[in-house]
Protein backbone atom coordinates (compact mmCIF):
# COMPACT_ATOMS: atom_id res chain seq x y z
CA UNK A 1 0.00 0.00 0.00
CA UNK A 2 2.41 2.61 0.76
CA UNK A 3 4.63 2.27 -2.59
CA UNK A 4 1.26 2.62 -4.45
CA UNK A 5 1.05 5.67 -2.41
CA UNK A 6 4.57 6.54 -3.23
CA UNK A 7 4.06 5.71 -6.68
CA UNK A 8 1.21 8.12 -6.41
CA UNK A 9 3.16 11.11 -4.88
CA UNK A 10 6.37 10.67 -7.33
CA UNK A 11 4.06 10.42 -10.29
CA UNK A 12 1.48 13.59 -9.24
CA UNK A 13 4.47 15.96 -7.97
CA UNK A 14 6.66 14.65 -11.38
CA UNK A 15 3.61 16.15 -13.47
CA UNK A 16 3.82 19.45 -11.10
CA UNK A 17 6.83 20.03 -11.81
CA UNK A 18 6.89 19.68 -15.62
CA UNK A 19 3.83 22.22 -15.13
CA UNK A 20 6.05 24.62 -13.47
CA UNK A 21 8.62 24.25 -16.02
CA UNK A 22 6.68 24.83 -18.52
CA UNK A 23 5.58 27.83 -17.05
CA UNK A 24 8.96 28.97 -16.39
CA UNK A 25 9.99 28.31 -19.97
CA UNK A 26 6.97 30.76 -20.71
CA UNK A 27 8.03 33.21 -18.53
CA UNK A 28 11.39 33.45 -20.61
CA UNK A 29 10.21 32.84 -23.70
CA UNK A 30 7.47 34.76 -24.76
CA UNK A 31 7.10 37.96 -26.47
CA UNK A 32 5.35 40.07 -24.39
CA UNK A 33 3.99 40.95 -20.77
CA UNK A 34 0.68 39.60 -21.38
CA UNK A 35 1.67 36.07 -22.49
CA UNK A 36 3.91 35.68 -19.46
CA UNK A 37 1.21 36.69 -17.38
CA UNK A 38 -1.28 33.58 -18.97
CA UNK A 39 1.41 30.92 -19.10
CA UNK A 40 3.01 31.55 -15.71
CA UNK A 41 -0.99 32.16 -13.85
CA UNK A 42 -2.20 28.73 -15.70
CA UNK A 43 0.59 26.76 -15.59
CA UNK A 44 1.53 27.40 -11.72
CA UNK A 45 -1.55 27.30 -10.85
CA UNK A 46 -2.06 23.24 -12.76
CA UNK A 47 1.71 22.86 -11.16
CA UNK A 48 0.81 24.11 -7.48
CA UNK A 49 -2.75 21.48 -8.05
CA UNK A 50 -0.69 18.65 -8.87
CA UNK A 51 2.12 18.82 -6.34
CA UNK A 52 -0.85 19.29 -3.47
CA UNK A 53 -3.05 16.27 -5.21
CA UNK A 54 0.22 14.01 -4.63
CA UNK A 55 1.15 15.49 -1.14
CA UNK A 56 -2.26 14.57 0.17
CA UNK A 57 -2.08 10.90 0.45
CA UNK A 58 1.02 11.44 2.62
CA UNK A 59 -0.54 13.05 5.70
CA UNK A 60 -1.11 11.21 8.62
CA UNK A 61 -4.49 13.27 9.56
CA UNK A 62 -7.68 14.63 7.74
CA UNK A 63 -6.57 17.93 9.67
CA UNK A 64 -3.48 17.97 7.68
CA UNK A 65 -4.98 16.75 4.36
CA UNK A 66 -7.46 19.80 4.93
CA UNK A 67 -4.25 21.94 6.05
CA UNK A 68 -3.05 21.54 2.41
CA UNK A 69 -6.33 21.95 0.65
CA UNK A 70 -6.29 25.21 2.46
CA UNK A 71 -2.93 26.13 1.32
CA UNK A 72 -3.61 25.26 -2.26
CA UNK A 73 -6.68 27.44 -2.07
CA UNK A 74 -5.26 30.43 -0.91
CA UNK A 75 -2.47 30.33 -3.42
CA UNK A 76 -4.94 30.02 -6.47
CA UNK A 77 -6.78 33.12 -4.90
CA UNK A 78 -4.04 35.22 -4.19
CA UNK A 79 -2.21 34.37 -7.41
CA UNK A 80 -4.95 34.78 -9.16
CA UNK A 81 -6.05 38.36 -8.02
CA UNK A 82 -2.96 39.28 -8.50
CA UNK A 83 -2.37 37.93 -11.90
CA UNK A 84 -5.46 40.25 -13.01
CA UNK A 85 -4.05 43.29 -11.18
CA UNK A 86 -1.01 43.62 -12.87
CA UNK A 87 -2.79 42.08 -16.32
CA UNK A 88 -4.97 45.76 -15.61
CA UNK A 89 -1.75 47.97 -14.88
CA UNK A 90 -0.43 46.30 -17.93
CA UNK A 91 -3.17 47.05 -20.34
CA UNK A 92 -2.98 50.80 -18.86
CA UNK A 93 0.22 51.31 -20.15
CA UNK A 94 1.84 52.15 -17.16
CA UNK A 95 4.69 49.91 -15.44
CA UNK B 1 27.16 12.70 -3.32
CA UNK B 2 23.24 12.17 -2.05
CA UNK B 3 20.68 13.67 -3.55
CA UNK B 4 20.51 16.19 -0.85
CA UNK B 5 23.84 17.57 -0.68
CA UNK B 6 22.97 18.00 -4.66
CA UNK B 7 19.38 19.70 -3.28
CA UNK B 8 21.65 21.92 -0.95
CA UNK B 9 24.28 23.16 -3.32
CA UNK B 10 21.36 24.00 -5.73
CA UNK B 11 19.20 26.29 -2.91
CA UNK B 12 23.21 27.77 -2.11
CA UNK B 13 24.10 28.57 -5.46
CA UNK B 14 20.05 29.82 -6.27
CA UNK B 15 20.16 32.10 -3.28
CA UNK B 16 23.88 33.66 -3.96
CA UNK B 17 22.29 34.11 -7.85
CA UNK B 18 19.30 35.87 -6.27
CA UNK B 19 21.13 37.82 -4.19
CA UNK B 20 23.69 39.47 -7.14
CA UNK B 21 20.76 39.79 -9.38
CA UNK B 22 19.59 42.27 -6.51
CA UNK B 23 23.18 44.08 -6.00
CA UNK B 24 23.43 44.32 -10.24
CA UNK B 25 20.17 45.24 -11.19
CA UNK B 26 20.05 48.50 -12.99
CA UNK B 27 15.94 49.36 -11.78
CA UNK B 28 15.16 49.96 -7.98
CA UNK B 29 11.81 48.31 -8.63
CA UNK B 30 13.70 45.32 -10.06
CA UNK B 31 16.11 44.91 -7.05
CA UNK B 32 12.99 44.95 -5.09
CA UNK B 33 11.61 42.32 -6.29
CA UNK B 34 14.67 40.46 -6.03
CA UNK B 35 15.18 40.89 -2.91
CA UNK B 36 11.71 39.38 -1.86
CA UNK B 37 12.33 36.36 -3.74
CA UNK B 38 15.74 36.32 -2.05
CA UNK B 39 13.46 36.06 1.19
CA UNK B 40 11.84 33.27 0.25
CA UNK B 41 14.41 31.13 -0.61
CA UNK B 42 16.07 31.92 2.32
CA UNK B 43 13.11 30.64 4.48
CA UNK B 44 13.82 27.36 2.60
CA UNK B 45 17.92 27.63 3.73
CA UNK B 46 16.31 28.12 7.05
CA UNK B 47 14.36 24.94 7.28
CA UNK B 48 17.26 23.29 5.81
CA UNK B 49 18.98 24.17 9.13
CA UNK B 50 16.12 22.80 11.31
CA UNK B 51 14.64 25.88 12.01
CA UNK B 52 11.11 26.60 11.13
CA UNK B 53 10.06 29.19 13.44
CA UNK B 54 13.31 31.23 11.96
CA UNK B 55 12.04 30.20 8.19
CA UNK B 56 7.99 32.07 9.54
CA UNK B 57 9.57 34.95 10.56
CA UNK B 58 12.05 35.44 7.60
CA UNK B 59 8.95 34.56 5.09
CA UNK B 60 7.07 36.69 6.90
CA UNK B 61 8.98 39.61 7.78
CA UNK B 62 12.04 39.38 5.59
CA UNK B 63 10.16 38.34 2.54
CA UNK B 64 6.44 39.69 3.25
CA UNK B 65 6.62 43.11 4.86
CA UNK B 66 9.97 44.34 4.16
CA UNK B 67 8.61 43.77 0.26
CA UNK B 68 5.65 46.03 0.95
CA UNK B 69 7.01 48.46 2.42
CA UNK B 70 10.46 48.69 -0.06
CA UNK B 71 7.69 48.69 -2.75
CA UNK B 72 5.53 51.65 -1.55
CA UNK B 73 8.63 53.34 -1.08
CA UNK B 74 10.11 52.97 -4.45
CA UNK B 75 6.39 53.96 -5.71
CA UNK B 76 6.88 57.53 -4.01
CA UNK B 77 10.24 57.51 -5.21
CA UNK B 78 10.21 56.87 -8.44
CA UNK B 79 9.55 60.21 -9.96
CA UNK B 80 12.87 61.91 -9.81
CA UNK B 81 14.86 59.98 -8.61
CA UNK B 82 16.04 58.16 -11.95
CA UNK B 83 19.17 60.76 -12.12
CA UNK B 84 21.11 59.38 -9.01
CA UNK B 85 20.13 55.94 -10.57
CA UNK B 86 22.26 56.72 -13.43
CA UNK B 87 25.52 57.77 -11.73
CA UNK B 88 27.74 54.93 -12.42
CA UNK B 89 30.76 54.51 -9.17
CA UNK B 90 34.28 54.94 -10.71
CA UNK B 91 36.23 52.30 -11.47
CA UNK B 92 38.46 52.99 -8.28
CA UNK B 93 35.55 53.01 -5.76
CA UNK B 94 34.03 49.77 -7.60
CA UNK B 95 37.34 48.24 -7.51
CA UNK B 96 38.13 49.18 -3.23
CA UNK B 97 34.73 48.05 -2.19
CA UNK B 98 35.24 44.94 -4.10
CA UNK B 99 38.45 44.34 -2.58
CA UNK B 100 37.11 45.32 1.26
CA UNK B 101 34.15 42.60 0.57
CA UNK B 102 36.34 39.87 -0.73
CA UNK B 103 38.23 39.87 2.49
CA UNK B 104 35.49 40.44 4.68
CA UNK B 105 34.16 37.26 3.36
CA UNK B 106 37.06 35.45 3.29
CA UNK B 107 37.87 36.40 7.04
CA UNK B 108 34.31 35.12 7.63
CA UNK B 109 34.86 31.99 6.10
CA UNK B 110 38.46 30.80 7.76
CA UNK B 111 36.67 31.93 11.30
CA UNK B 112 33.33 29.61 9.93
CA UNK B 113 35.49 26.52 8.72
CA UNK B 114 37.88 26.87 12.12
CA UNK B 115 34.94 27.17 14.96
CA UNK B 116 35.99 24.74 18.50
CA UNK B 117 35.31 21.32 17.87
CA UNK B 118 33.02 20.59 20.63
CA UNK B 119 30.39 23.14 19.89
CA UNK B 120 29.74 25.48 23.21
CA UNK B 121 25.79 25.58 23.31
CA UNK B 122 22.70 26.81 25.50
CA UNK B 123 20.61 24.04 24.84
CA UNK B 124 20.35 22.27 28.49
CA UNK B 125 19.63 25.58 29.88
CA UNK B 126 17.00 26.32 27.46
CA UNK B 127 15.66 23.08 27.86
CA UNK B 128 15.58 23.66 31.46
CA UNK B 129 13.40 26.47 31.36
CA UNK B 130 11.46 24.96 28.50
CA UNK B 131 9.94 22.42 31.52
CA UNK B 132 10.74 24.08 34.34
CA UNK B 133 9.54 27.82 34.60
CA UNK B 134 8.05 27.88 30.96
CA UNK B 135 6.02 25.21 32.12
CA UNK B 136 4.37 22.77 29.59
CA UNK B 137 5.81 24.63 26.36
CA UNK B 138 6.60 22.06 23.52
CA UNK B 139 8.34 24.91 21.38
CA UNK B 140 12.00 25.58 23.21
CA UNK B 141 12.53 28.88 20.98
CA UNK B 142 9.31 29.59 22.91
CA UNK B 143 9.85 28.93 26.26
CA UNK B 144 13.49 30.75 25.18
CA UNK B 145 11.97 33.86 24.01
CA UNK B 146 9.62 34.10 27.10
CA UNK B 147 11.13 32.32 29.99
CA UNK B 148 14.85 32.08 29.45
CA UNK B 149 15.18 35.38 28.05
CA UNK B 150 11.94 37.09 28.43
CA UNK B 151 13.64 40.61 29.41
CA UNK B 152 15.47 40.48 25.84
CA UNK B 153 11.80 40.03 24.45
CA UNK B 154 9.98 42.38 26.37
CA UNK B 155 13.49 44.83 25.27
CA UNK B 156 13.06 44.14 21.57
CA UNK B 157 9.09 45.00 21.93
CA UNK B 158 10.36 48.77 22.90
CA UNK B 159 12.05 48.89 20.11
CA UNK B 160 9.61 48.36 18.01
CA UNK B 161 7.72 51.31 19.65
CA UNK B 162 10.74 53.33 19.78
CA UNK B 163 10.66 52.66 15.88
CA UNK B 164 6.76 53.64 15.53
CA UNK B 165 7.88 56.78 16.83
CA UNK B 166 11.03 57.23 14.94
CA UNK B 167 8.62 57.24 12.01
CA UNK B 168 6.04 59.15 13.32
CA UNK B 169 8.20 61.95 14.39
CA UNK B 170 9.47 62.43 10.57
CA UNK B 171 6.36 63.43 9.50
CA UNK B 172 5.31 67.28 8.89
CA UNK B 173 4.32 69.64 12.01
CA UNK B 174 1.38 70.59 10.70
CA UNK B 175 0.31 67.06 10.03
CA UNK B 176 1.22 65.57 13.62
CA UNK B 177 -1.91 63.73 14.52
CA UNK B 178 -3.22 63.34 11.64
CA UNK B 179 -3.69 59.83 9.59
CA UNK B 180 -0.86 58.43 7.50
CA UNK B 181 -1.41 59.32 3.55
CA UNK B 182 -3.27 56.06 2.59
CA UNK B 183 -1.74 52.59 0.92
CA UNK B 184 -3.47 53.01 -2.12
CA UNK B 185 -5.92 55.18 -4.72
CA UNK B 186 -9.11 56.02 -3.27
CA UNK B 187 -11.26 53.73 -6.08
CA UNK B 188 -8.52 50.52 -6.09
CA UNK B 189 -9.46 47.55 -8.52
CA UNK B 190 -12.37 45.41 -7.91
CA UNK B 191 -9.96 42.47 -8.18
CA UNK B 192 -7.55 44.06 -5.18
CA UNK B 193 -11.25 44.52 -3.46
CA UNK B 194 -12.06 40.91 -3.89
CA UNK B 195 -9.04 39.87 -2.93
CA UNK B 196 -9.51 42.22 0.33
CA UNK B 197 -12.41 40.79 1.35
CA UNK B 198 -11.55 37.23 0.50
CA UNK B 199 -7.99 36.89 2.06
CA UNK B 200 -7.85 39.00 4.77
CA UNK B 201 -10.69 36.64 7.52
CA UNK B 202 -8.74 33.88 6.86
CA UNK B 203 -5.18 35.01 7.15
CA UNK B 204 -6.27 36.50 10.04
CA UNK B 205 -7.56 33.35 11.30
CA UNK B 206 -4.42 31.28 10.01
CA UNK B 207 -2.33 34.28 12.08
CA UNK B 208 -4.12 33.54 15.09
CA UNK B 209 -3.72 30.24 14.63
CA UNK B 210 0.12 30.08 13.89
CA UNK B 211 0.65 32.23 17.17
CA UNK B 212 -1.79 30.13 18.92
CA UNK B 213 -0.04 27.14 18.42
CA UNK B 214 3.77 28.20 18.70
CA UNK B 215 3.41 27.40 22.20
CA UNK B 216 4.30 23.84 21.52
CA UNK B 217 4.97 23.99 17.49
CA UNK B 218 7.07 26.02 15.19
CA UNK B 219 5.20 29.66 15.04
CA UNK B 220 4.40 32.19 17.86
CA UNK B 221 3.79 35.99 18.69
CA UNK B 222 6.34 36.90 15.70
CA UNK B 223 5.34 35.66 13.07
CA UNK B 224 1.57 35.55 14.01
CA UNK B 225 1.78 39.31 14.38
CA UNK B 226 3.73 39.53 11.44
CA UNK B 227 0.72 38.01 9.59
CA UNK B 228 -2.35 40.19 11.66
CA UNK B 229 -0.45 43.02 10.14
CA UNK B 230 -0.41 41.51 6.57
CA UNK B 231 -3.91 41.34 6.35
CA UNK B 232 -4.29 44.37 8.30
CA UNK B 233 -2.67 46.16 5.11
CA UNK B 234 -4.67 43.78 2.19
CA UNK B 235 -7.78 45.49 3.81
CA UNK B 236 -6.23 48.39 3.91
CA UNK B 237 -5.22 48.64 0.51
CA UNK B 238 -8.73 47.04 -0.71
CA UNK B 239 -9.88 50.57 1.14
CA UNK B 240 -12.47 48.50 3.26
CA UNK B 241 -10.97 50.08 6.10
CA UNK B 242 -8.90 53.26 6.83
CA UNK B 243 -6.42 54.01 8.28
CA UNK B 244 -6.29 55.17 11.90
CA UNK B 245 -4.98 59.07 13.27
CA UNK B 246 -1.47 58.77 14.78
CA UNK B 247 -3.75 60.33 17.92
CA UNK B 248 -6.42 58.05 18.44
CA UNK B 249 -6.56 55.97 22.23
CA UNK B 250 -7.18 52.96 20.84
CA UNK B 251 -4.24 52.75 18.96
CA UNK B 252 -1.46 53.99 20.61
CA UNK B 253 -3.03 51.42 24.01
CA UNK B 254 -2.91 48.88 21.29
CA UNK B 255 0.80 49.75 20.76
CA UNK B 256 2.25 49.71 23.97
CA UNK B 257 -0.20 46.89 25.25
CA UNK B 258 2.26 44.21 24.69
CA UNK B 259 5.37 45.39 26.55
CA UNK B 260 3.40 46.82 29.65
CA UNK B 261 1.62 43.51 30.28
CA UNK B 262 5.14 41.93 30.10
CA UNK B 263 6.48 44.54 32.12
CA UNK B 264 3.62 44.04 34.55
CA UNK B 265 4.32 40.60 35.05
CA UNK B 266 7.66 40.86 35.12
CA UNK B 267 7.84 43.46 37.88
CA UNK B 268 4.40 41.08 39.70
CA UNK B 269 7.07 38.22 39.08
CA UNK B 270 9.57 40.08 41.43
CA UNK B 271 6.96 39.85 44.40
CA UNK B 272 5.11 36.59 43.65
CA UNK B 273 7.65 34.35 42.08
CA UNK B 274 10.85 35.30 43.83
CA UNK B 275 13.07 37.35 41.13
CA UNK B 276 12.43 39.91 38.79
CA UNK B 277 10.50 37.85 35.92
CA UNK B 278 10.49 35.05 36.57
CA UNK B 279 6.70 32.62 36.47
CA UNK B 280 4.70 31.22 39.58
CA UNK B 281 4.97 27.80 38.38
CA UNK B 282 1.88 26.46 38.88
CA UNK B 283 0.55 28.64 36.20
CA UNK B 284 3.11 29.50 34.29
CA UNK B 285 1.57 28.59 30.36
CA UNK B 286 -1.56 30.24 30.92
CA UNK B 287 0.70 33.36 31.47
CA UNK B 288 2.91 32.99 28.86
CA UNK B 289 0.05 33.00 26.57
CA UNK B 290 -1.61 35.59 27.62
CA UNK B 291 1.32 38.00 27.86
CA UNK B 292 1.79 36.71 23.95
CA UNK B 293 -1.47 37.67 23.04
CA UNK B 294 -1.21 41.23 24.27
CA UNK B 295 2.47 41.14 22.33
CA UNK B 296 0.84 39.93 19.39
CA UNK B 297 -1.69 42.97 19.26
CA UNK B 298 1.51 45.13 19.69
CA UNK B 299 3.28 43.49 17.14
CA UNK B 300 0.68 43.83 14.36
CA UNK B 301 0.06 47.02 15.13
CA UNK B 302 3.42 48.61 14.70
CA UNK B 303 4.90 46.49 12.02
CA UNK B 304 1.34 48.08 9.98
CA UNK B 305 2.34 51.58 11.47
CA UNK B 306 5.67 51.47 10.15
CA UNK B 307 5.04 50.43 6.64
CA UNK B 308 2.28 52.63 6.58
CA UNK B 309 4.67 56.01 7.68
CA UNK B 310 3.68 59.20 8.76
CA UNK B 311 1.26 61.31 9.32
CA UNK B 312 0.08 63.27 6.26
CA UNK B 313 -2.30 66.64 5.86
CA UNK B 314 -2.66 67.64 2.58
CA UNK B 315 -0.88 70.99 2.47
CA UNK B 316 1.26 70.40 5.11
CA UNK B 317 5.06 70.42 3.70
CA UNK C 1 30.26 19.93 5.27
CA UNK C 2 26.83 19.79 6.57
CA UNK C 3 24.15 21.97 5.71
CA UNK C 4 24.80 24.33 8.31
CA UNK C 5 27.86 24.82 7.37
CA UNK C 6 27.00 24.95 3.74
CA UNK C 7 24.43 27.68 4.43
CA UNK C 8 27.06 30.08 6.77
CA UNK C 9 29.14 30.12 4.02
CA UNK C 10 26.55 31.39 1.80
CA UNK C 11 26.05 33.90 4.57
CA UNK C 12 29.33 34.61 4.68
CA UNK C 13 29.91 35.61 1.36
CA UNK C 14 26.24 37.57 1.58
CA UNK C 15 27.97 39.10 3.95
CA UNK C 16 30.64 40.47 1.48
CA UNK C 17 28.02 41.27 -1.66
CA UNK C 18 25.83 43.49 0.53
CA UNK C 19 29.20 45.46 1.55
CA UNK C 20 30.07 45.57 -1.95
CA UNK C 21 26.31 47.14 -2.58
CA UNK C 22 26.30 49.15 0.65
CA UNK C 23 29.22 51.19 -0.90
CA UNK C 24 29.21 51.08 -4.41
CA UNK C 25 25.16 52.13 -4.53
CA UNK C 26 24.49 55.40 -4.76
CA UNK C 27 20.76 55.47 -4.31
CA UNK C 28 20.03 55.06 -0.26
CA UNK C 29 17.00 52.43 -0.97
CA UNK C 30 19.48 50.38 -3.02
CA UNK C 31 21.88 50.65 0.30
CA UNK C 32 19.40 49.77 2.41
CA UNK C 33 18.65 46.67 0.36
CA UNK C 34 22.43 45.68 0.63
CA UNK C 35 22.28 46.81 4.66
CA UNK C 36 19.41 43.92 4.45
CA UNK C 37 21.59 41.53 2.45
CA UNK C 38 24.72 42.18 4.94
CA UNK C 39 21.63 41.64 7.58
CA UNK C 40 20.22 38.14 6.75
CA UNK C 41 24.15 36.67 6.04
CA UNK C 42 24.83 37.29 9.56
CA UNK C 43 21.53 35.82 10.81
CA UNK C 44 22.89 32.44 8.61
CA UNK C 45 26.50 32.19 10.61
CA UNK C 46 23.81 32.15 13.55
CA UNK C 47 21.92 29.50 12.24
CA UNK C 48 24.90 27.57 11.96
CA UNK C 49 25.71 28.19 15.09
CA UNK C 50 22.57 27.22 16.38
CA UNK C 51 22.21 23.87 14.37
CA UNK C 52 25.65 22.80 15.69
CA UNK C 53 24.71 22.89 19.26
CA UNK C 54 22.37 20.38 19.25
CA UNK C 55 22.40 19.04 22.71
CA UNK C 56 20.03 17.99 25.30
CA UNK C 57 17.73 15.96 23.08
CA UNK C 58 17.20 19.12 20.72
CA UNK C 59 18.15 19.25 17.33
CA UNK C 60 19.27 22.95 18.04
CA UNK C 61 20.28 25.40 20.07
CA UNK C 62 16.86 27.35 20.24
CA UNK C 63 19.14 30.73 22.03
CA UNK C 64 20.33 32.02 18.44
CA UNK C 65 17.46 31.18 16.67
CA UNK C 66 15.34 33.17 19.08
CA UNK C 67 18.18 35.98 18.87
CA UNK C 68 17.25 35.71 15.23
CA UNK C 69 13.75 36.05 15.32
CA UNK C 70 14.34 39.17 17.20
CA UNK C 71 16.88 40.45 15.06
CA UNK C 72 14.76 39.93 12.07
CA UNK C 73 12.17 41.74 13.63
CA UNK C 74 14.31 44.72 14.55
CA UNK C 75 15.90 44.81 11.21
CA UNK C 76 12.45 44.99 9.48
CA UNK C 77 12.13 47.96 12.35
CA UNK C 78 15.57 49.71 10.90
CA UNK C 79 14.64 49.37 7.56
CA UNK C 80 11.26 51.30 8.23
CA UNK C 81 12.83 54.31 9.67
CA UNK C 82 15.12 54.55 7.11
CA UNK C 83 12.68 54.38 4.68
CA UNK C 84 10.72 57.39 6.64
CA UNK C 85 13.74 59.58 6.71
CA UNK C 86 14.76 58.57 3.16
CA UNK C 87 10.70 59.72 2.36
CA UNK C 88 11.09 62.90 3.84
CA UNK C 89 14.17 64.10 1.85
CA UNK C 90 12.72 63.23 -1.04
CA UNK C 91 9.73 65.47 0.01
CA UNK C 92 11.56 68.63 1.57
CA UNK C 93 14.06 68.68 -0.80
CA UNK C 94 12.96 66.30 -4.36
CA UNK C 95 16.35 64.86 -3.93
CA UNK C 96 17.94 61.81 -1.94
CA UNK C 97 21.06 62.25 -2.78
CA UNK C 98 23.35 60.93 0.08
CA UNK C 99 26.87 63.28 -0.91
CA UNK C 100 27.33 66.12 0.98
CA UNK C 101 29.16 67.88 -1.99
CA UNK C 102 25.80 68.11 -3.98
CA UNK C 103 23.84 69.85 -0.84
CA UNK C 104 26.68 71.89 -0.24
CA UNK C 105 27.00 72.99 -4.16
CA UNK C 106 26.67 76.88 -4.00
CA UNK C 107 22.98 76.97 -6.16
CA UNK C 108 23.60 78.08 -9.83
CA UNK C 109 19.77 76.34 -10.84
CA UNK C 110 16.65 76.29 -8.98
CA UNK C 111 16.34 74.46 -6.21
CA UNK C 112 13.27 73.10 -4.77
CA UNK C 113 13.61 73.63 -0.85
Amino acid sequence: MSTAIDAFTIVCVAAGVFFYVAGTVGLLRFPDSPSRLHALTKADNLGLGLVALGLLPREPSVLGALKIVVIWALVMLSGASTAQLIGRVLRRGRR
Amino acid sequence: MSIQTFLDIALALLVIGVAVWTIVARDLFVAVVAYVVYGLFLALVWIRMYAPDVALTEAAVGGGVTGVLLVAAGKRLDISAIDIDRQKPSMALATLAAGCSILLAGVLMIVILSLPAPAPTLAPQAAAAASGPGAGLGNPITAVLMSYRSFDTMLEKVVLILAVVGVWSVGADQAWGAAPAPFGPDRPYDALVFLAKALAPVGAIIGFHIFWTGADAPGGAFQGGALLAAMWMVALMGRLIELPRIDARWLRLALVAGPAVFLAVGIAGAMLAGSFFAYPSAFAKPLILSIEAFMVLSIAVALTMLVAGPPYRKGAP
Amino acid sequence: MTPAVLAALVGAALVGLGLYGLIVHPHPLRKLLAFNLVGSGAFLVFGMVARRGAAAGLAFDPVPQAMVITGIVVAFAASALAVALVLRLFATSGRVDLDPRVWTRPDDDSSTS
